[in-house]
C-alpha cells in the first residue's frame, strides 16, 4: 500500500481495464477499446481509453485541423515552400491579421483572408470542443465545474482575436497566429497603450495566475504531507474530517492563523484559475476601447507613483504637439 | 527508461550549448543615469566592449594644417566645394579623405590621375556629393551631432561603400502571385530586425519615409472618432527601436524610463539627440544618398537595385558615441563649415 504512488515508485498495478459507469450517453459512440502504458503509469493512471468523441468532438477536431492547416500552409507559403526554411524560420513565421485598412470587411485571401478563415475554424473547433466537455460532464451526472473554467478560458481569447477587434472595428487589431509574431503583438500592445502594467485588470489577472501557481503549490505539499494519515483520500476526508485534515489544518493556522477546509481548497485554486483569464479579458476589452493610455490613465486616478524628477534637466519633445 | 538517458543528456547538452552561445557573459557594467530605481542604467560588458574599443578608434591625424596663402579654386581647376581652402589644407583633406575612404584604391578611386580636375570617374561626382552632405550635417545637424562633428571616416572606416550602408531587406523567397497570405514584411528571422519577427522594412518607413513613429496617445482616454494608430504600425515603431538599441549598443532605459515610453520629462536628454538623429537620417537618405543612386555601378548597389543608406549603425557601430566621441574636425574644420 505505501508503495502503491506513481512518479517516485517502479510498482504499477495492472487489472482489467476499467471500463466506467454506465452513464446513459448514446453507445454508439462510446468506445470499448483500452491499452495500458507503463510510461503514463510512472506519471499517472496506465490504462489508456476508453475513449469518447461523439459528433462535437469528430466536428471540433475537424475544424480545428483544418485552422491548424490553414496556418501551417500558409506559413509554408510564406517561404516558398522550402521545407527547410520551414524548420529554421517555424518559430518565426505567422499568419497575419488583415491590415488597418479592411476594417471588419472580409479581406481577399492572401491579405488576411485566411488568418479570418483559420480565426473562424479555430473559435469553431474551440467552442465545440466546449460542448463536448459541458454534455460529458452531464451525462456521467458530473457538475460542468471544469466547462465553465474551460468558457473562461474562451473569453480571453474570443476578446483578444473577436469581441475586442469587433468594437475596434478593425480586424487588424487581432492577434496573429505565430510563435514569437504573437509575443511581439503582446508587447506591441502594451507599447501602444501605454503599458499595460497600469491596467487594474492585468495587474489582477497576474495576482490571479501567480495566486493559482502558490495556491496549486500549496495544496498539493500539504496533501502529499499528510498522505501517511490517508490525506490523499481528499473526498472521504470532506465528508469524514479525519487525523490527515485536522494535522493539515492546525499546520496551516499554525503557519499563517487560517486555513482552507478540505472543500473550500478546491473552490479557492478553481476561482483563482477562473479569474486569472476572466480578469484577462475584462483588462484587455477595456485596452483601446475605454482606455487609451493606461500610464496616463494611473496617473490620473492616482495609481502611478510619482518621484523626484528622474532626469534634470529632462529630454525635451523637440515637435511639441505633433507627431 | 535507461535508453532515454543519453537523449535527455543530449538535450540537456543542446540546451546548455544554447544558452552559452545565446547570452552575453555576466558581470555587465552599468552607471546609473537616471533617478534611482527607475532603472535607467547605461549598460556595456566589459568583455564586448575591449573589441568595441579596438574597432572604434578615431584614425590617424595628419597633424594641423597652414591656411593662407593661394586658394586651391585658383591652383586647381574644377573645386566646387573646397575652393576657398588653402593649398596645404585642400591637400591635406584630400589625403584624408584618401586614407578614409579608399586607401587601398588610392587618388584614382575618384580621380582620373591624368587629369586629376575631370569629371570622368563616376565616383568623384559622389565624393563631391558626400562632401556637401558632411558640411551639412556638422553646420545645420548640431542637435545631434554637436561640435564632434563627422567626417568620411565616421560612416567609412577605410571602405568606399561603409560596412554598415543598407539596403532593402526582402527576407528569405516568399511564393508569389498565389493566394497564400502575403508575409507583410515580417516574420522570419533577419538580420534588419534584429532577428526578431518585427517588421524587417521599417528602416524604409521611418529612416527614409516620414513614417509616424509615435505610438501612444497623448491622453488617457480614447478620443471618439478618432482612430489611433494600429498595431501593425506600432511593430514597425517597435523595430525601429530595436534597430536604434543594436545600433548604439544599448537598452530601452538608455533613453526611456519604461514605465512611461513616451513621456519626454522622465526620458534622458539623449532621446532627444536620438530624435534629431533619425531627422537626419531621413534628411541625409533622401537629400544627398539616394538622388546618387543613378550614379553607382550595379556592384554597389543591394539586390533590390537600391543604393545603400544609412541608419543609426551606419555611424555608430554598436556604440552609443560614434568612435567614443573623437572630435572629427579638428584637422580639417572646412567639414564643420556650411556648403556654399
Amino acid at each position: 500500500m505505501v508503495e502503491y504512488q506513481n512518479i517516485f515508485t517502479r510498482i504499477q498495478v495492472h487489472g482489467a481495464p476499467d471500463l466506467g459507469v454506465e452513464a446513459g450517453d448514446s453507445p454508439l459512440w462510446r468506445g470499448k477499446t483500452t491499452g495500458k502504458s507503463s510510461l503514463m503509469g510512472r506519471i499517472g493512471d496506465a490504462q489508456i481509453g476508453p475513449f469518447y468523441l461523439g459528433f462535437t468532438g469528430v466536428a471540433a477536431l475537424a475544424a480545428g485541423l483544418t485552422s491548424f492547416m490553414i496556418i501551417g500552409f500558409n506559413m509554408l507559403a510564406s517561404v516558398n515552400w522550402d521545407p527547410i526554411q520551414f524548420v529554421r524560420q517555424l518559430f518565426w513565421l505567422a499568419l497575419e491579421p488583415p491590415a488597418p485598412e479592411y476594417g471588419l470587411s472580409i479581406p481577399p485571401l492572401a491579405e488576411g483572408g485566411w488568418w479570418l478563415m483559420a480565426g473562424f475554424f479555430l473559435t469553431l473547433s474551440v467552442m465545440l470542443w466546449w460542448v463536448r466537455v459541458y454534455t460529458r460532464a452531464r451525462a456521467h451526472g458530473m457538475g460542468t465545474h471544469v466547462a465553465w473554467a474551460f468558457a473562461s478560458a474562451i473569453w480571453l481569447f474570443l476578446v483578444l482575436g473577436f469581441i475586442r477587434p469587433l468594437l475596434m472595428g478593425s480586424w487588424s487589431e487581432a492577434v496573429p497566429f505565430g510563435i514569437f509574431p504573437h509575443l511581439d503583438w503582446t508587447a506591441a500592445f502594451s507599447l501602444r497603450y501605454g503599458n499595460l502594467f497600469y491596467n487594474p485588470f492585468h495587474m489582477l489577472s497576474i495576482a490571479f495566475l501567480y495566486g493559482s501557481a502558490l495556491l496549486f503549490a500549496m495544496h498539493g505539499a500539504t496533501i502529499l504531507a499528510v498522505t501517511r494519515y490517508g490525506g490523499d483520500r481528499e473526498i472521504e476526508q470532506i465528508v469524514d474530517r479525519g487525523t490527515a485534515s485536522e494535522r493539515a489544518a492546525l499546520f496551516w493556522r499554525w503557519t499563517m492563523g487560517f486555513n482552507a477546509s478540505m472543500e473550500s481548497i478546491h473552490r479557492w485554486a478553481w476561482w483563482f484559475a477562473v479569474l486569472t483569464t476572466l480578469v484577462g479579458g475584462i483588462g484587455i476589452l477595456l485596452t483601446g476601447t475605454v482606455v487609451d493610455n493606461w500610464y496616463l490613465w494611473a496617473v490620473k486616478h492616482g495609481v502611478a507613483p510619482s518621484y523626484p524628477p528622474v532626469w534634470d534637466p529632462a529630454a525635451v519633445d523637440p515637435q511639441m504637439g505633433g507627431n | 527508461m535507461k535508453a532515454l538517458v543519453p537523449i535527455f543528456l543530449v538535450v540537456a547538452i543542446l540546451f546548455a550549448v544554447q544558452i552559452i552561445v545565446s547570452f552575453d557573459r555576466w558581470p555587465v557594467d552599468s552607471v546609473q543615469q537616471g533617478f534611482r530605481g527607475t532603472g535607467m542604467v547605461e549598460i556595456s560588458n566589459p568583455r564586448i566592449e575591449a573589441d568595441l574599443v579596438k574597432a572604434n578608434q578615431p584614425p590617424d591625424s595628419y597633424g594641423p594644417t597652414e591656411p593662407g596663402g593661394p586658394k586651391a579654386s585658383e591652383i586647381y581647376q574644377n573645386v566646387e566645394v573646397l575652393g576657398d581652402l588653402s593649398e596645404d589644407e585642400f591637400t591635406a583633406l584630400m589625403i584624408s579623405i584618401t586614407a578614409w575612404v579608399a586607401p587601398e584604391q588610392g587618388c584614382a578611386y575618384c580621380h582620373n590621375v591624368e587629369n586629376m580636375a575631370s569629371e570622368e570617374v563616376y565616383a568623384k561626382k559622389v565624393a563631391r556629393r558626400m562632401l556637401q552632405m558632411t558640411k551639412t550635417i556638422n553646420s545645420q545637424w548640431k542637435d545631434h551631432v554637436a561640435d564632434t562633428g563627422v567626417n568620411c571616416y565616421t560612416c567609412h572606416r577605410g571602405n568606399p561603400v561603409p560596412q554598415y550602408a543598407w539596403f532593402q531587406e526582402t527576407g528569405p523567397a516568399q511564393s508569389v502571385g498565389g493566394f497564400n497570405a502575403k508575409r507583410q514584411g515580417q516574420n522570419v528571422a533577419t538580420e534588419r530586425a534584429v532577428y526578431t519577427s518585427l517588421p524587417y522594412t521599417a528602416l524604409d518607413e521611418l529612416l527614409v519615409a516620414d513614417g509616424n513613429i509615435r505610438v501612444q496617445s497623448a491622453g488617457a482616454l480614447p478620443i471618439v472618432g478618432e482612430t489611433g494608430v494600429g498595431l501593425q504600425a506600432t511593430e514597425h515603431t517597435y523595430s525601429l527601436m530595436m534597430h536604434m538599441s543594436d545600433s548604439l549598443g544599448q537598452n530601452c532605459t538608455f533613453c526611456h524610463n519604461t514605465r512611461a515610453l513616451g513621456s519626454w520629462e522622465q526620458s534622458n536628454p539623449v532621446r532627444t539627440k536620438a530624435w534629431y538623429g533619425i531627422r537626419m537620417a531621413r534628411d541625409i537618405n533622401n537629400t544627398f544618398v539616394m538622388p546618387l543612386q543613378p550614379l553607382l555601378p550595379e556592384a554597389h548597389l543591394g539586390a533590390q537595385g537600391d543604393i545603400g543608406k544609412v541608419s543609426c549603425m551606419t555611424c555608430h557601430q554598436g556604440v552609443n558615441k560614434p568612435l567614443y566621441g573623437a572630435p572629427m574636425l579638428t584637422d580639417h574644420p572646412t567639414l564643420g563649415v556650411a556648403s556654399n
